[in-house]
């Protein structure tokens, strides 16, 4: 290893460079299933503090609120709903090709990693350039909803698409027992569910000019709507019969209407006119938030699937 | 050796560790996080890459679209888990990753 490193790179990078593998073997070694997904979590927050490390705030963010939080909720209810806690199984034939055919696809991928130029500039200089006609002074909002509006359009379909498919499976067929939540949960759910509201309007707002946008935001909110879940009440917002369905189309609708209004207007997909690109991110990202906030919710509970408490979800019809 | 190649290389062994445990793990749910590692591993290249730019702060476009992945990546990992819980129940999950 060059020496060429500083005492940062030393004391913080190189740990973890070395850490996230070895976490990744343990998680998928261990035959404590509970203890993988424990792992899992841990893996994504340490992941999320290498974001940090690449100057990279708002995928850290994502990662925190998103990758380790919700991922981690999702797996624990998944195998809280399988009720296989234990798996030392491997995979007894052909073990030695895989390990040498998996050896061989890492070596010559780290090998064309090393051989990339240190130094380059990528798009950085395009996108600086065009920064202060994009309405957002922070670039990773600019390139989400201006320059590559498109690819965050079909991420919001993916995700719509995918509380459909969660959905269609239906409710647990085996039912279960889940034990309700101590009265600590939702005496804390009183105390954390406006500070909750509060820090993802924030972040949806700090997210033109600083770290965060839509996603970190609905992540916010969508966790504090999955705590509602855990403590078995329904959230002070949703009244009897609210349906959750408006919530998980309005990002996708509010962002295909958008993107056909601007080819009406003779502009290419998704080009706002400058004056109004401002208005229209804002519009966009708080349409999205509320629904990757619903649609956190809706995921979580379809993983769940609590046919028990069926009243208590506000979208099941 | 810089922060960018270090952390991209970590990445690459993600993906390798990743990719073994997919195929010799039998158990879907871990089949699920085994992809999921696989996935942070690109991500991970994909933000050192990011990193290389000289000045004026890293590559936004890979920050963007990691971003992207990582909101995809729950919402495929959502729909995996229901399918897998779907299929214990119906016993199936048993007799999984044994082919």
């Amino acid at each position: 290893m060059a020496a060429d490193l500083t005492f940062w790179q030393w004391t913080f990078d190189v740990p973890l460079a070395f850490g996230l593998p070895l976490l990744a073997w343990g998680l998928l070694a261990t035959p404590d299933l509970f203890k993988a997904v424990v792992l899992f979590i841990v893996f994504g927050f340490l992941l999320s503090l290498g974001w940090a490390r690449l100057g990279a705030p708002d995928v850290a963010l994502a990662e925190a609120a998103i990758g380790a939080g919700l991922t981690g909720a999702l797996l624990l209810s998944a195998l809280g709903r399988m009720g296989v806690w234990r798996d030392g199984r491997r995979g007894a034939p052909g073990r030695f090709p895989l390990a040498v055919l998996s050896l061989g696809v890492g070596l010559a991928l780290g090998s064309a990693l090393w051989s990339l130029p240190g130094r380059s500039p990528g798009l950085q200089e395009r996108v600086a350039a065009e920064l202060s006609r994009s309405g957002a002074s922070n670039p990773v909002t600019a390139v989400l909803l201006n320059f590559r509006g498109y690819d965050t359009l079909l991420e919001v379909g993916v995700l719509l698409l995918a509380v459909l498919g969660v959905r269609s499976l239906g409710s647990a067929t085996v039912p279960r027992e889940i034990l309700p939540a101590g009265p600590v949960l939702s005496a804390l759910l009183r105390f954390l569910s406006p500070p909750l509201v509060i820090v993802g309007g924030y972040l949806l707002w700090a997210g033109a000019d600083g770290a965060g946008g839509a996603f970190q935001a609905g992540a916010v909110l969508g966790a504090g709507g999955v705590l509602w879940l855990l403590a078995g009440e329904r959230p002070p917002v949703s009244p009897p019969g609210w349906s959750v369905r408006p919530g998980l189309a309005a990002g996708f609708g509010v962002f295909l209407a958008v993107a056909i209004g601007t080819l009406a207007r003779g502009r290419a997909l998704l080009e706002y006119p400058p004056e109004w690109a401002g208005v229209l991110m804002l519009l966009i990202e708080t349409a999205v938030t509320l629904s990757v906030a619903a649609t956190m919710i809706a995921l979580f509970a379809g993983v769940r699937s609590t046919r028990a408490e069926g009243s208590l979800k506000g979208g099941e019809p | 050796m810089s922060s960018a190649q270090l952390f991209a290389l970590s990445g690459a062994a993600l993906f390798l560790i990743g990719l073994h445990g997919l195929f010799a793990c039998p158990h879907l749910l871990r089949k699920i996080l085994a992809a999921n590692v696989m996935g942070s591993g690109v991500f991970l290249v994909f933000n050192a890459m990011a990193r290389r730019a000289p000045a004026g702060g890293p590559d936004p476009v890979p920050q963007a679209m990691v971003l992207t992945g990582v909101v995809v990546a729950v919402s495929a990992t959502a729909l995996a888990l229901a399918l897998a819980c779907r299929l214990s129940e119906a016993g199936g999950a048993e007799e999984d990753g044994e082919t």
